[in-house]
């Protein structure tokens, strides 16, 4: 590298500016991929973007903290959004009031099904304690999951990427376990994906429908709250 | 935009002030988001400034995974180390919880329509 460049790097590596770019020309590039691909969910921006950034950051030996350095800007806005979750539940909330039995049955057995099962199995196959506990709030958002994970001891960032697998396996898998099973009530399907797979679960039942991506929407928002009561609650049996 | 943004912020820091000062579990925006739920209720639902301001943050929230996920390079060795029980965990729980929900919703369902038969 010639001395000039090199100058240049030191300061572009040090300036919280490069850090900031590079996030969103990631994200850039990963979004203009996933609608080529019609919106597939196994072509998931945030998956995608966050394998070009570990890729670029080993390649150029780029420490993490240095890179989010700059991207804590971007972060910093998961805050404000959560509490901005509130407005999409309140309108949900307002549309599914009839069916308040089932979706209150539905989401208790359905929360403490995400947690336990993902524990559990996790466990009985030799899992790490910090790695079962990431594993507990996989079912909801992530920026709520990423709050639960940090609160019990889990790794915020591993628990982040869980999550969108879980969304995706989801997305994918949801249909083909819902026929096998009968179950073709989309108000049910609808709501049964929000709470297994949060926003990339009711992404894909709006494609499906207006009713069933309304009470996907309602699950997401109510499994959220749930689980960042019941989880951290529980988490110090596990021990 | 400019009051509504103060209004969510505002409204994280009182949920980061409650949950720490009880010693909750719960993450502090979480409590923020309750807090702006119950305000929608009483109000009857979130004025056109609001709508807007939430709607335009909500949009771009996967953006808002990526620092976060990129955090992952720094736990590489423990994916590897344990690939088998995360995938067998994501794949059994992601099922069973699908399949729980649905079919306790379904059996809520039945019974009720079962009661307003005559």
């Amino acid at each position: 590298m010639n001395p000039q460049l090199g100058q240049l790097w030191v300061y572009l590596a040090a300036s919280p500016l490069l850090g900031l770019t590079v996030t969103l020309l990631a994200y850039q590039g990963a979004f203009w991929l996933y609608r080529r691909s019609g919106m597939n969910p196994l072509a998931n921006p945030v998956l995608i973007a966050v394998a070009v950034l570990v890729l670029l950051l080993t390649a150029t030996g780029t420490a993490y903290e240095s890179y989010f350095a700059g991207a804590q800007f971007v972060h910093f806005l998961l805050g404000p959004a959560t509490v901005a979750l509130a407005v999409p539940l309140y309108t949900q909330f307002r549309r599914v009031r009839a069916m308040l039995l089932p979706v209150l049955a539905g989401l208790v057995s359905g929360c403490i099904t995400a947690a336990l099962s993902a524990v559990l199995v996790a466990r009985l196959f030799g899992a790490s304690l910090p790695t079962q506990l990431s594993l507990a709030p996989k079912s909801v958002t992530t920026p709520i999951a990423m709050g639960i994970a940090e609160r019990i001891g889990g790794i915020p960032s591993l628990t982040a990427v869980l999550v969108i697998v879980t969304g995706i396996l989801g997305a994918v898998g949801a249909r083909w376990l819902f026929d096998a099973l009968r179950l073709r009530d989309p108000a049910i399907r609808g709501f049964a994906i929000g709470i297994a797979s949060h926003g990339i679960g009711t992404a894909r039942a709006f494609q499906v429908s207006e009713e069933a991506g309304a009470f996907a929407a309602l699950a997401m928002g109510l499994n959220g709250v749930l689980t960042a009561l019941l989880v951290p609650a529980f988490a110090g049996w596990l021990g | 935009m400019r009051a509504s943004l103060t209004t969510l912020l505002a409204l994280q820091l009182a949920g980061e002030i409650v949950t720490r000062s009880l010693g909750l579990p719960v993450p502090g925006p979480v409590i923020g988001m309750l807090l702006l739920f119950i305000a929608l209720m009483l109000r009857g639902g979130p004025g056109h400034e609001l709508q807007g301001t939430s709607h335009g943050l909500l949009q771009h929230l996967s953006l808002l995974f990526v620092p976060a996920g990129t955090g992952i390079m720094a736990h590489l060795h423990r994916v590897a180390d344990e690939w088998l029980p995360l995938l067998l965990s994501l794949f059994v729980s992601t099922a069973a919880t699908l399949a729980v929900t649905a079919l306790v919703m379904k059996l809520c369902l039945r019974d009720r329509a079962a009661g307003e038969a005559p």
